[in-house]
């Protein structure tokens, strides 16, 4: 586990990994429009907008799409699962499936996940599990 | 703006080249293309060089000034583009951009890589530099990745099956064997395909394409500088330049990346063609899916059906849509940089008629050039002087 690509904390991302030591996986929103956006940046990518604001997100999405990775990553032993997960809120996030066979027979598409966190070092990186999967 | 043609093109063969310097496959791509050309070499005004990995796997940069240099091209601006797997492309609209414009007379394109002496490791990081890492990084996300999270949406949409897409593999690995420039071929069928290796499931071993070296290079000038070319010059109806979401989940849809619609579209309209006028498709088939997706984001299969037109046979070289006649990259290869303008290589020889997988009467031809996750792409479309 410890060999997997610890993320790079900025300024401008602090508070969102902030957030995810404390279990939150924070989004933001354009304060003018509403749109919501991810990944973290000081602006909205729609209207360029600073005037932002930071919410926290249901934790609760449903598989958009995902691969068995069958090849050597960093710190993975295969097989796992990379996905992108669509969000209650509305948008895209690639991450892992993790509490669950890496067999299509254990993935449908559009089943139910919610969150949940791997710590590498001292960065909680946000994950995705099962909805309603105790692990 | 002026017209520009292409004068005169050269290229390695695509494989390992172990023995070979970076610098020295680039420069014998380039001799090749000025010698056809019959340009002076002095009135060549520019020089764009493609290349994507040559500082990670080779500690090599500055190899426009290097290529120039040794190619005695004199004291003339050489510039490297990079837009990952379409850096070649990049470099080749580059080229023409600077004939048209007047900047010079006479420009020349080179696209290179030499990757097939370093570690599977040391490739796929090198080649993941062409995500957004900030985002992406993290997940052990690969480039098989990004193509097995598009081709499950598009099955789970009902388009296409294994052995739908295994028709794009048996297609293209069968021109491969055709191609003396192609590092592989092989007469496949659906039982092998199916029955190797997963790499990123659905990926498998033979839907994607090789880890390769090699360089090609395109001549591009006046009808007037082009005089005494080898061969008679191409017209350059179109090259087009765009860009999209650098990360996997930036994409409203997975199955179509807006860089290459909006690339074929613009193209088309400034060539003034339609899809029907268009002999063949060279285009980039960096894993067996993503052929099915880009025929269908050019505009040249219909929404929905890449995978059925490549079962039918609609997409080989005798077909009524040919995609790929030089086996593409899934047999040809893929040294990176090198790989848009391999495919300009490749359509030239076929509007000359003189392909080793001809497609028959060849007019007009279209190749597309794709980039990291659809963050960079190219479409250029050219044709015969008297089309």
């Amino acid at each position: 586990m410890s060999d997997r690509q610890v993320p790079t904390i900025y300024p401008e991302t602090q508070f969102y990994w902030d957030g995810a030591k404390e279990g939150k996986l924070l989004l933001q929103r354009c304060k003018k429009t509403g749109e919501v956006y991810y990944p973290p940046r000081p602006f909205c990518p729609g209207t360029g907008s600073r005037d932002i604001e930071i919410f926290e997100a249901s934790g609760k999405g449903r598989l958009y799409s995902y691969v068995i990775n069958q090849m050597p990553a960093p710190g993975y032993e295969p097989p796992f699962v990379v996905a992108v997960v669509m969000l209650e809120e509305g948008v895209k996030m690639l991450t892992n499936i993790v509490g669950c066979p890496p067999d299509p027979a254990a993935l449908e598409l559009d089943m139910p996940l919610e969150l949940t966190f791997e710590m590498r070092g001292d960065v909680a990186v946000p994950q995705f599990k099962p909805a309603g999967d105790a692990t | 703006m002026r017209k520009a043609v292409i004068a005169g093109i050269g290229s390695t063969a695509f494989g390992r080249h172990q023995d070979r310097s970076i610098q020295s496959l680039a420069i014998d791509a380039g001799c090749a293309a000025l010698v056809e050309s019959g340009v002076e070499r002095s009135r060549i005004g520019a020089l764009y060089l493609g290349n994507f990995t040559a500082g990670p796997l080779c500690g090599q940069e500055v190899l426009a000034g290097i290529t120039a240099d040794e190619l005695g091209l004199g004291p003339i601006p050489a510039t490297k583009v990079e837009g990952a797997c379409a850096s070649g492309g990049i470099a080749f609209r580059h080229a023409v951009m600077a004939v048209r414009a007047g900047l010079c007379d006479a420009a020349i394109a080179l696209g290179v890589e030499k990757m097939a002496h370093a570690s599977g490791a040391d490739v796929t990081a090198a080649l993941n530099c062409a995500m957004d890492n900030r985002s992406d990084g993290p997940s052990g996300l690969t480039f098989p990745g990004f193509y097995g999270l598009a081709w499950r949406k598009y099955a789970a949409a009902g388009r296409a099956n294994r052995d739908d897409v295994s028709a794009v593999v048996i297609k293209n690995k069968a021109a491969g064997l055709k191609n003396p420039l192609a590092q592989m071929g092989a007469d496949l069928d659906l039982e092998t395909i199916a029955a190797s290796a997963y790499i990123a499931d659905p990926i498998q071993l033979y839907d994607c394409c090789p880890v390769s070296d090699g360089a090609s290079a395109v001549v591009v000038t006046t009808p007037e500088l082009a005089r005494d070319a080898v061969a008679e010059p191409l017209d350059i109806l179109a090259t087009v330049q765009t860009s999209g979401a650098p990360r996997i989940a930036g994409h409203a849809d997975m199955c179509s990346l807006v860089a290459t619609v909006a690339a074929s579209s613009q193209a088309l309209e400034e060539a003034g063609l339609g899809v029907d006028d268009l002999s063949l498709a060279e285009l980039h088939d960096c894993f067996s899916i993503a052929e099915i997706l880009n025929s269908e984001d050019l505009g040249l299969v219909p929404r929905g059906e890449g995978a059925a037109w490549a079962a039918e046979g609609r997409t080989g070289s005798g077909g009524d849509r040919p995609i790929n006649p030089s086996g593409g990259l899934l047999a040809k290869g893929h040294p990176v940089g090198a790989t848009g303008l391999g495919q300009i290589y490749e359509a030239t020889i076929q509007l000359r008629g003189t392909h080793s997988n001809q497609v028959r009467g060849a007019r007009f031809a279209l190749t597309h050039n794709l980039g990291g996750a659809g963050v960079a792409c190219t479409v250029s479309i050219l044709g015969r002087p008297d089309a």
